[in-house]
């Protein structure tokens, strides 16, 4: 019994009116945790009542905390029938449970119903008292954190980074029980939510467990995901990176600034810290620290072998020799027979060299392969034996040997910003996995030479010590310890990782651009984000392959056959395509590489989005070259030549626009193993001899190569028009799908977090050319309203821009897509000289109350003109809105002070501190005096980082998952009204956590599931949403700048404090 | 081949002002489309018409969202479904903000408060010429249905027409069992700016008592002339104007007040009260004025006409006629006069202040306050 939740149920309000009589509700609320159930009193005959019950306290094992919600349920009491239930809370106590995150839960949560959606909310309290010994129970894992975001937390630095870890739950979907047949739709939704619940927490447990047994505390990169795979049952599986964090306590604001948390907090982090044995905190030299995490705790194998490491001459490392040059075919003999003998091991099988990780401190990425990727088309039978779910563990097994294997043909020993998914169509279920091959940096490792590649997965593999801080010369002394001489961190990452004798693909190598003195291949496409040393040329941009694909009906195997026998197809023409449009915009890099495969009943869709560069150290894209098979005929020779001339015009005109200019390099012949790119080059010469236009193009795209398309076929004319129907961005804005766009760093608070979601029906029989058609114009179109929307912003730059596609059923398309918008200042000295005037405006207050009233009636008077002019303008006399404005701002001046006074969590604080003044009549004085404090702004993004602030705090991970149901589908707006409400409302509920665990953003947030599903000859629609992402407590960094500045001025200051959008 | 679904979320929510404009005043989607055309949105941004349409099916979807928010404004200061952005526009609160040394956390709250108050200010403003189609109308279901007609004659949308006729019958329903002053309890509940919140009231005060507002002679006066009317009702002959208790209410009128004003018939049934009373004000006027015959010719008319009005107001009836009363025994008689203002204010001026001169006249506090209201509603409604 090593825990004690403890839940207070304060108060609600706008609850919806239940009894139509009185138009009135009794409402009283019931809290549940495992088999456990508390009631509160009926408060009677009100919207707003206010309960303040006791503390409901729950004594139960720390594995039920873990695995199981604390449910809140809000009823109206009924004499006669049966009571109503108004709606439910979950509430995700794990922030709760790690020392580090949150510890109280306090705050208005929405009261959610699957039927009716937000329906009033209600003000809670949550704490959880952990008994020190916690760490003994080998069930439960409390205390290892969990983060979404796929970087080393900022605020947190790494100790170690373990490895790959995985896991999988499945069970019965509560949707195909036989019951569903006779209960209510809200009833079947509310178990499938609670079973949801109840396995993600299951499944973070577990993964928590093997995180402790690898020594570690974390786990950063968390990925889960959900399969609906229908009949067959219920799939959750999560992935991530295991690593020992440690919190970067030199922080220089927590001490001062007085808001960052209450100070009851700030007193219990350490002291929890210490009392947690096994879990790593305290600082020191890390090696000792290692050894003595694995000795307390290792019953494996691989962990005895890790304490019996010894420390070695780094220089040893195999990768050295890389380094060097030339050399990597050395290593790889030895490398491949290790490697089989690893996979012999059955235990060591369940272990991987993958790294969820999508950005690396400074050093720690010393060579990228390229991209590995593995698909398997699997037919589903149903999971008989829920707890053990061997099946499908075998399946992703199977994905996993093949990406080791993949990464290993490229001669690299892991795979990085690694991700799986999967899609289903009725018993159809495509499982994809796919990251990028990659060399790490071995020089912290402790074992023998030949070890460490093999047991890279299993065990810590490095220490660094970078963080989010940026650790300048850290290459420096990478290169004084004798493993990369003198590689300038902008380039090294491109030297090919493989054989330059030995290529497993066709490229062609040339001596880098930066350094000269590795290799470097003509094009490089990753999964990870553009590391931040990188030297890159001009700015980036997002680039789409799409790609549908017709497929005759099918059932079982056929089906399944004739999917797998499309695949390959497929891959390949996105890939072109995606080959061809990295051309088209002159650059050679693809970052964040991300290929959807979704099946349907009659068609398979492919969407590839990456971001495009011009990596500096590899050589310039040649052009693309049309070449036709027929050119006696002069027409065609014209028809050809004039899209020559479009895409050239094209291509010059994107260099223009991404600012590509690469300095002019003197071409460096080297031998190329393959001799068909002479051929091509004959090619394009000849044809640039009979078109002047393209003579001129010529030098601009350099001596190199042409990509030859050739004209006759029917796919390169498809192909072709595919490229030239790509809009260009508008001015002003930029887009990627990565987290940052290179080039730009001047970033403005201003960030708009969005989901946008189109579904378009198609007409039947469709060919193939006419279906690409329609789903690249539903992508532009789509990306075109986007940038419409958010004209506000420019200039801007789309960020993170994920794109979901999936097919619903026969004949629908659907795209969601989720990114953020982010202004930025054209020139850096613009924000420095706003922040100054900012300063000196504060600095030069005064507290003259009058005074300033007068200036803003003085302001409104002169600044409120009708600001629409139409003829039928309102008849309102808008000077009068200064009147409003001032009495408000002095309400609001004086709650300000208050909230100085209070704690941060001034919604719940607030309303408790102040006397409620409902029975006295019905005022609405008091009700508005609430009204400012009440809406603090949480900040979303699907990035780890919010511009020109500094996250000091990781409140949890949040993990929701929403139903939404309606039998009156019309009423509420139709389909676009009916989902548009349930996002909002999950964005609100998201925001409504965070802000109850006292955080002001939520970084990493990605929408991960948007099942939609329609009937609307019934009147009905269902929505399946799940979100994530980490809670944390963010302060602009303008605002530290000020507590350094003047400490006096720090009190006024809160951590709440964003400027809004 | 068509788009099934198409919706776009912000996390903070984003409201185009030209837009939400469009959508108050009842156009419909594609009304609104070709007018954002024809302002040259789409040349501005390189949009297309397609992704106009896209973005104002899902502002108006936004809209009808927070409609149901705008219904309960005191709701919408706490509500949670919509994270509103501070208005980009509302610099002048960001400035002032600053100026106050208020830390970025109550700029937000300012800024939200900014965004609240406009989008109200614009969803419960209304047309003046729609407005003086229904003033004085019962607000029942009766009314609405000939709001097309109205939307005919005024040329506003019926959408508008309704929500507009909506938003007084909401206030009206809301303060009809409210007890206080009138005006500050539409300001609390609808957090409604000052001058909007007494038109409401001149709105709800019209609607209660059904003045007579629409026939021929009345067409002359403007919206702001009734409500201007209305708030010197409101303010002096309602129970709430005299003694400031709380359970008093503002929406009726002072009934004692109204039987008190039967004894002023004194003034015209008593012949030598008339004659005296005349005779005061002509030696006043005298020399004043240069249609000082007209005003002795028809003193006794006028009189007449003013003080019948005074007492017949304690029928609920007649009250209704109230303003047309005004018209035809005062100003009507005046204006064939050819009086200007200036020579009615100078008789009314004059009237009022000898009859506290008359000695047999007791009645001098309510004659007062009787013969305030009625000197400056005339006087407003003394126009072209």
């Amino acid at each position: 019994m090593p825990g004690r939740l403890k839940a207070k149920i304060v108060a609600g309000r706008h609850l919806p009116v239940m009894d139509r009589a009185s138009d009135l509700t009794d409402a009283f609320v019931e809290v549940k945790f495992g088999n456990t159930t508390f009631k509160t009193d009926v408060y009677p005959k009100s919207l707003n009542p206010q309960w303040n019950s006791e503390w409901f306290k729950f004594e139960v094992d720390d594995e039920d905390l873990q695995d199981e919600p604390l449910q809140i349920t809000v009823l109206d009491h009924d004499t006669y029938s049966a009571n109503d239930a108004i709606g439910k809370v979950y509430i995700d106590i794990d922030p709760l449970l790690c020392s580090e995150a949150a510890t109280v839960i306090s705050g208005w949560l929405p009261i959610y119903d699957t039927i009716h959606g937000i329906r009033g909310e209600i003000n809670v309290l949550v704490k959880v008292d952990l008994f020190n010994d916690l760490n003994r129970f080998r069930q439960s894992s409390c205390g290892v954190k969990f983060f979404c975001t796929t970087s080393i937390p900022r605020c947190y630095r790494a100790i170690m980074v373990h490895g790959f870890v995985e896991e999988l739950v499945v069970n019965e979907d509560p949707e195909y029980q036989w019951i569903d047949r006779i209960r209510t739709p809200r009833a079947s939704n509310e178990a499938r939510q609670r079973l949801i619940f109840l396995m993600s927490g299951e499944l973070q447990r577990k993964i928590g467990l093997k995180v402790l047994e690898m020594g570690g505390n974390a786990v950063v990169g968390y990925l889960q995901c959900f399969d609906l795979e229908g009949e067959s049952g219920l799939v959750v599986r999560a992935i991530g990176t295991a690593c020992t964090l440690e919190k970067i306590s030199t922080f220089p604001a927590t001490a001062t600034h007085p808001n960052n948390s209450s100070p009851s907090k700030d007193m219990k982090e350490p002291g929890f810290g210490e009392e947690a044995p096994g879990v790593p905190l305290s600082s020191g030299p890390p090696t000792p620290l290692r050894a003595q995490t694995f000795s307390s705790f290792s019953p494996s194998k691989s962990y005895s072998r890790q304490s019996s490491s010894s420390d070695t001459e780094l220089s040893l490392t195999p990768k050295t020799g890389m380094g060097s040059g030339g050399s990597a075919g050395k290593e790889a003999g030895p490398l491949k027979a290790l490697l089989k003998q690893q996979t012999q091991s059955a235990l060591e099988q369940r272990e991987y060299p993958f790294f969820t990780l999508t950005i690396f401190p400074p050093g720690f990425l010393l060579h990228v392969g390229g991209v590995v990727s593995a698909r398997s088309v699997k037919l589903l039978d149903r999971i008989h034996n829920p707890d053990e779910p061997e099946t499908r563990d075998a399946w992703w097994e199977e994905i996993r040997q093949e990406i080791k294997s993949h990464a290993k043909a490229l001669g690299c020993h892991a795979v990085v910003g690694y991700s799986e998914s999967t899609s289903i169509c009725e018993e159809v279920c495509i499982l994809s996995a796919s990251g990028t091959a990659a060399i790490l940096s071995s020089r912290f490792m402790q074992d023998g030479p030949l070890d460490t590649e093999h047991r890279l997965s299993q065990q810590p593999l490095c220490v660094f010590s970078a963080g989010s801080e940026r650790v300048e010369g850290d290459m420096g002394s990478s290169a004084s310890l004798g493993f990369e001489e003198v590689v300038s961190p902008g380039c090294g990452f491109c030297h090919i990782p493989y054989d330059e004798l030995n290529i497993p693909f066709p490229a062609q190598l040339t001596y880098c651009y930066c350094c000269r003195r590795y290799k470097v291949p003509d094009v490089l496409f990753t999964t990870i984000d553009l590391p931040t040393e990188a030297n890159v040329t001009g700015k980036g941009c997002l680039i789409q392959a799409r790609l549908c694909r017709t497929k005759k009906k099918a059932q079982g195997e056929g089906n399944a056959m004739a999917i797998s026998n499309l695949l390959p197809f497929l891959e390949y023409e996105l890939h072109t395509q995606l080959m061809n449009k990295l051309k088209l915009r002159g650059m050679n890099a693809l970052f964040g590489l991300r290929i959807q495969i979704s099946v349907g009943e009659t068609m398979l869709l492919g969407l590839a989005s990456a971001t495009g560069v011009y990596l500096t150290a590899l050589p310039s894209p040649g052009g693309i070259q049309i070449a036709g098979k027929t050119p006696s005929d002069i027409t065609y020779e014209q028809h050809i030549s004039n899209m020559q001339k479009k895409i050239n015009d094209t291509i010059t005109k994107n260099k223009e626009q991404y600012e590509i200019n690469p300095p002019e390099v003197v071409e460096e012949i080297i031998g190329s193993p393959i001799p068909e790119p002479r051929q091509r080059s004959r090619l394009f010469r000849s044809h640039s001899e009979s078109s002047d236009e393209v003579s001129e193009i010529d030098l601009s795209h350099g001596k190199k190569d042409a990509f030859v398309l050739e004209i006759d076929d029917t796919d390169a004319v498809e192909d072709i028009h595919a490229l030239l129907t790509d809009s260009p961005t508008p001015a002003g804005f930029y887009s990627c799908n990565t987290e940052i766009m290179p080039g730009i760093q001047n970033w403005t608070s201003a960030i708009q977090m969005f989901t946008s979601v189109r579904v378009f029906r198609l007409n039947a029989n469709l060919t193939n050319q006419g279906l690409n058609k329609i789903f690249s114009d539903l992508c532009e179109n789509l990306l075109k309203s986007l940038y419409f929307k958010l004209r506000s912003m420019v200039p801007c730059c789309l960020c993170h821009l994920n794109f979901t596609v999936a097919i619903p059923e026969d004949e629908l398309i659907q795209v969601a897509v989720t990114a953020v918008a982010m202004s930025f200042d054209k020139e850096q000295t613009l924000e420095n000289g706003k922040r100054s005037g900012e300063k000196t405006l504060i600095k030069a207050i005064t507290e003259n109350d009058e005074q300033l009233q007068f200036n803003l009636e003085l302001n409104a008077e002169s600044s409120s003109p009708n600001p629409l002019g139409s003829p039928k303008a309102p008849s309102v006399d808008y000077s009068s809105f200064a009147d409003r404005c001032s009495s408000w701002i002095e309400q609001l001046k004086l709650k300000a002070h208050t909230i100085r006074r209070g704690s941060v969590k001034t919604t719940s604080s607030m309303e408790k501190a102040s006397p409620l003044p409902e029975g006295r009549s019905r005022s609405l004085r008091s009700n508005r005096s609430y009204s400012g404090s009440s809406v603090a702004v949480v900040k979303m993004t699907p990035l780890s980082f919010i511009p020109g602030a500094k996250i000091i705090k990781y409140l949890g991970i949040i993990n929701m998952f929403f139903i939404r149901e309606t039998s009156s589908l019309r009423e509420e707006g139709g389909v676009s009204g009916f989902l548009h409400t349930f996002i909002a409302e999950v964005f609100a509920m998201v925001r409504a956590h965070v802000a109850a665990l006292g955080g002001n953003a939520v970084v990493s947030y990605s929408m991960k599931e948007c099942v939609f599903m329609e009937n609307p000859n019934k009147n009905q629609a269902q929505c399946l949403i799940n979100v994530s992402g980490d809670a944390v407590i963010f302060v602009r960094e303008s605002e530290l700048e000020l507590t350094s500045v003047q400490p006096q001025s720090a009190t006024t200051q809160t951590s709440n404090g964003g400027e809004g959008t | 081949m068509s788009v099934e679904l198409d919706v776009f979320v912000g996390n903070t929510t984003i409201m185009d002002k030209e837009v939400y404009q469009l959508w108050l005043n009842g156009y419909t989607v594609n009304d609104a489309v070709k007018v954002r055309i024809e302002g040259g949105v789409m040349e501005e941004c390189e949009a297309s018409a397609e992704v106009l349409l896209s973005d104002t099916m899902d502002q108006y979807r936004t809209f009808q969202m927070c409609e149901r928010l705008l219904h309960h404004p005191a709701k919408l200061a706490n509500q949670l479904l919509f994270q509103i952005p501070p208005d980009r526009q509302a610099m002048l609160i960001e400035r002032y903000a600053l100026a106050c040394q208020f830390n970025s956390l109550d700029l937000v709250i300012i800024q939200f408060q900014t965004f609240i108050c406009i989008s109200l200010f614009r969803y419960y403003a209304f047309d003046d010429s729609f407005v003086r189609e229904v003033l004085g109308k019962k607000l029942s279901k009766g009314t609405k249905k000939d709001l097309d007609d109205v939307s005919i004659k005024t040329g506003i949308t019926l959408k508008s027409c309704r929500r507009q006729f909506d938003n007084f019958k909401r206030v009206f329903k809301v303060v009809e069992e409210l007890k206080g002053p009138l005006v500050e309890n539409i300001r609390q509940h609808f957090l409604l700016p000052d001058q909007l919140a007494r038109d409401y009231a001149a709105i709800v005060f019209f609607a209660n008592h059904r003045f007579e507002t629409g026939k021929k002679k009345l067409q002359y006066l403007t919206f702001q002339d009734f409500a201007f009317c209305a708030g010197q009702l409101i303010n002096n002959w309602t129970v709430g104007a005299v003694d400031n208790m709380m359970e008093d209410m503002d929406v009726d009128l002072d009934k004692e007040f109204l039987q008190d004003l039967k004894d002023l018939k004194i003034l015209i049934t008593d012949k030598d009260l008339l004659d005296q009373h005349k005779n005061l004000v002509c030696t006043a006027l005298r020399g004043k004025t240069n249609v000082f015959n007209e005003m002795e010719a028809n003193f006794k008319n006028l009189s007449r006409g003013l003080v019948n009005i005074a007492a017949k107001l304690i029928n609920a009836k007649d009250v209704r006629d109230f303003f047309i009363d005004l018209v035809e025994k005062f100003i009507e008689p005046c204006r064939s006069d050819k009086l200007t203002s200036i020579d009615v204010n100078l008789y009314l001026t004059h009237y009022t202040n000898s009859a506290h001169i008359l000695d047999t006249f007791k009645h001098h506090a309510v004659w007062t306050r009787y013969m305030g209201v009625i000197k400056s509603c005339i006087l407003r409604m003394y126009h072209d």
